[in-house]
Parts: structure tokens; sequence; C-alpha cells
């Protein structure tokens, strides 16, 4: 499936990640501080504008101040540096989540090794000792489901990701970078709560393992299941 | 009428950890015949080259090229294929995938995580008692 594909070969050390990034959002916060208080007092100038200015010329004053606030929240949104979110640290964390990915699925496959082996020898020991040797085993593969639904979500975190690293390339190119180019969409749309049933896709219902209560239970389908015949 | 305990299972799954896991435990279950494929294309190949002579098709929802449901509507709308119990084992586990498949002839339907008791029982409830 889709972000499902692993590749550990571009891994970064995630201590390094961790450093930096505490460091750049420390300053990040400030600068969007400032930011979103330049946009309060652009929205003050409006209201001002619209209240008080009788002569024209008091309008082209607000309106150039109106452009150098712009001007300046432009600057301030760049030097959050997102071509560096877009280049480094968003491909940096979804090389990771490949990584956590292919790290469990070699565990999951070293553990379902060591059980194969124990299978083999089950003929060698008594019937008792067997059954439980197989009680044992059982439940081992049963655990190891979890490696499945684990790459699943991973998939879902890598997807949202994914969809940040668009927004930000537009930003991108909002503050004139015209090389950047927004990526072709690739998140997949959410079934929103009020569609009828025959709006309904087959990419709608591809959203991967639910969240805690949202989840089905397995006699909750049964009960679903019941319900035709 | 007694289950053959010696007939072909297809086990459909992108995730080849969960491929082994499944086939372990129908090998737990006395299931030795297991063929593997890794999306709905493969698996709707593998059943036609068999034409017929699998017994049981147990697949993930969420593969591609083709999904678990399109390989199920493949499977249903082809006469000689569409005989086969089908059961869906997948995380996907809202209403209306549940409906979806349902509608597409789905024979029973596990959510994953699950455990050997519950894949017994499905396929008990597919296959008859084994």
């Amino acid at each position: 499936m889709a972000g499902r594909k692993s590749n550990t070969a571009t891994a970064k050390k995630p201590k390094a990640i961790k450093k930096s990034s505490a460091k750049s959002a420390a300053k990040d916060g400030a600068v969007k501080k400032r930011a979103v208080n330049a946009v309060d007092q652009v929205v003050a100038a409006a209201k001002t504008v619209k209240r008080k200015s009788k002569k024209p010329v008091d309008v082209y004053r607000e309106l150039e101040r109106l452009a150098a606030y712009i001007d300046a929240a432009k600057r301030e949104i760049a030097e959050l540096r997102p071509q560096d979110v877009k280049d480094e640290y968003l491909p940096t964390a979804t090389d990771e989540l490949d990584a956590i990915v292919e790290a469990t699925a070699d565990a999951t496959n070293t553990i379902m090794d060591c059980c194969e082996v124990i299978e083999g020898v089950m003929g060698d020991v008594t019937a008792t000792v067997s059954a439980k040797l197989m009680d044992a085993t059982t439940q081992i593969y049963e655990a190891c489901t979890f490696q499945d639904i684990t790459g699943q979500r991973i998939g879902k975190v890598v997807t949202a990701l994914k969809n940040i690293e668009e927004r930000v390339d537009a930003l991108v190119l909002t503050l004139g970078d015209k090389n950047t180019k927004p990526q072709k969409k690739n998140a997949k749309p959410k079934l929103a709560a009020t569609k009828d049933k025959q709006d309904i896709t087959d990419a709608d219902l591809l959203e991967g393992p639910q969240l805690g209560d949202k989840a089905k239970s397995q006699a909750e389908i049964d009960d679903l299941l019941a319900s035709f015949d | 009428m007694a289950v053959d305990m010696n007939m072909n299972v297809l086990i459909v799954d992108d995730y080849k950890t969960m491929l082994r896991i499944i086939r372990n435990l129908l090998r737990q279950l006395g299931f030795e015949n297991v063929d593997e494929a890794t999306d709905g294309t493969q698996a709707l190949e593998k059943l036609k080259e068999g034409e017929g002579n699998f017994g049981l098709v147990i697949s993930d929802w969420n593969m591609e090229p083709m999904t678990g449901i399109e390989l199920l509507r493949h499977v249903r709308a082809d006469d000689k294929l569409k005989h086969i119990p089908f059961i869906m084992v997948t995380a996907e586990s809202k209403s209306e995938n549940v409906i979806a498949a349902k509608e597409a002839g789905v024979s029973n339907y596990i959510v994953k995580p699950f455990n050997a008791d519950t894949l017994k029982s499905k396929m008990v409830s597919v296959l008859g008692d084994f």
C-alpha cells in the first residue's frame, strides 16, 4: 500500500534532529508571534481607514502602510525558512518513520523465525509440552499482528506529512520562489459524514486502522454482518 | 460435510509479515496447502490459473494496485470462481466498509488485529466445522 514502503538507507540520527528542532521551534515561535502582531496591527489600521479617512491621500498613506506590513510579514515568514522544512525536516521525518516500519518488520520476522524453530521440535517432546508450546507460539503469532497495524498507522502519519509538505510548497511559492512548484496532491480524501451512500467511492473506504473508541470491535462487525441475514 | 483439510487456501496481503503470520496460524489449524499473493491482481491471476481449485480466499483490503474489495468483485463476477468463500481480514473497521464488503459478496469479515480463535470461528462459519 502507499506509504508502507521502507527506506532505511536515508535514515538520519534521531538525537541530532531533536536538538536542532527544539532550538528552531523556540525561534519559530517568537517569529510567528511577531507575524501575528503585525497582522493585528494591519487589521487595526484598516479599521481606522474606514472610520477616519475622508481625504484620498489618507487612504493612500494607509495603503502604503498596509503594503509595508505585508512585506514585513512576508519577511518574517521567510525567516521561518519553509524551504528548510520542506527540504530537510519533512523528508527526515518520513525517513525515520520508514525506518521504524523496517525495524519492526525485521523484529517480527526474527520472532517468527524463533517460533518456527520451536514448532519444529514439538514432535520431540511429550504431548502435554507440545500443546503448551503450540499455545505459546499461537499467542506470539497473534501478537505479531501489531506490526501490520503499526505500519498502517505510520503510513497515515506519512500521508499527513506529505500533506503538510504540499502546503509548505505553496507557502514557498507565495513568498516568491518561482522555481518551487507545489507537488501533485496525493492525499486521500476523508469520508465526509454527510456523504450520500452512492457518493462513497472505494478511495473513501481506505482509511486504515481506526483510533481507540472509533475502532469497531469484532463483535460489532459481527452484529453488522448479521443484520444482513 | 467434512471440511477438506487439504484444500488450497489463498492468502492475500501486501505485508509479507502478515502473510507469514496467517500462513503459520493456518498451519496450526491444520491447513498446510497455502498459497500467497501480495495484491488483488496477483491473487486474481493465481485464482484463474487454479480454475477454482482454491477452497478459500483470505484477503486484506488495503492493497495496490488492486484492493481486496476489487478482488472480491472480480471473484464474484467470474462463473468459475464465484463459489469460493472469501474472508476479508482488514484494519478497515468502519460500518461503510463492512456494508460495502457484504454487498460485494464477502463471506465473512475479520478486523485486525485478530486472534487465532477469531480466524478459526470465521473459517468454521464459512466452511463448516473442522
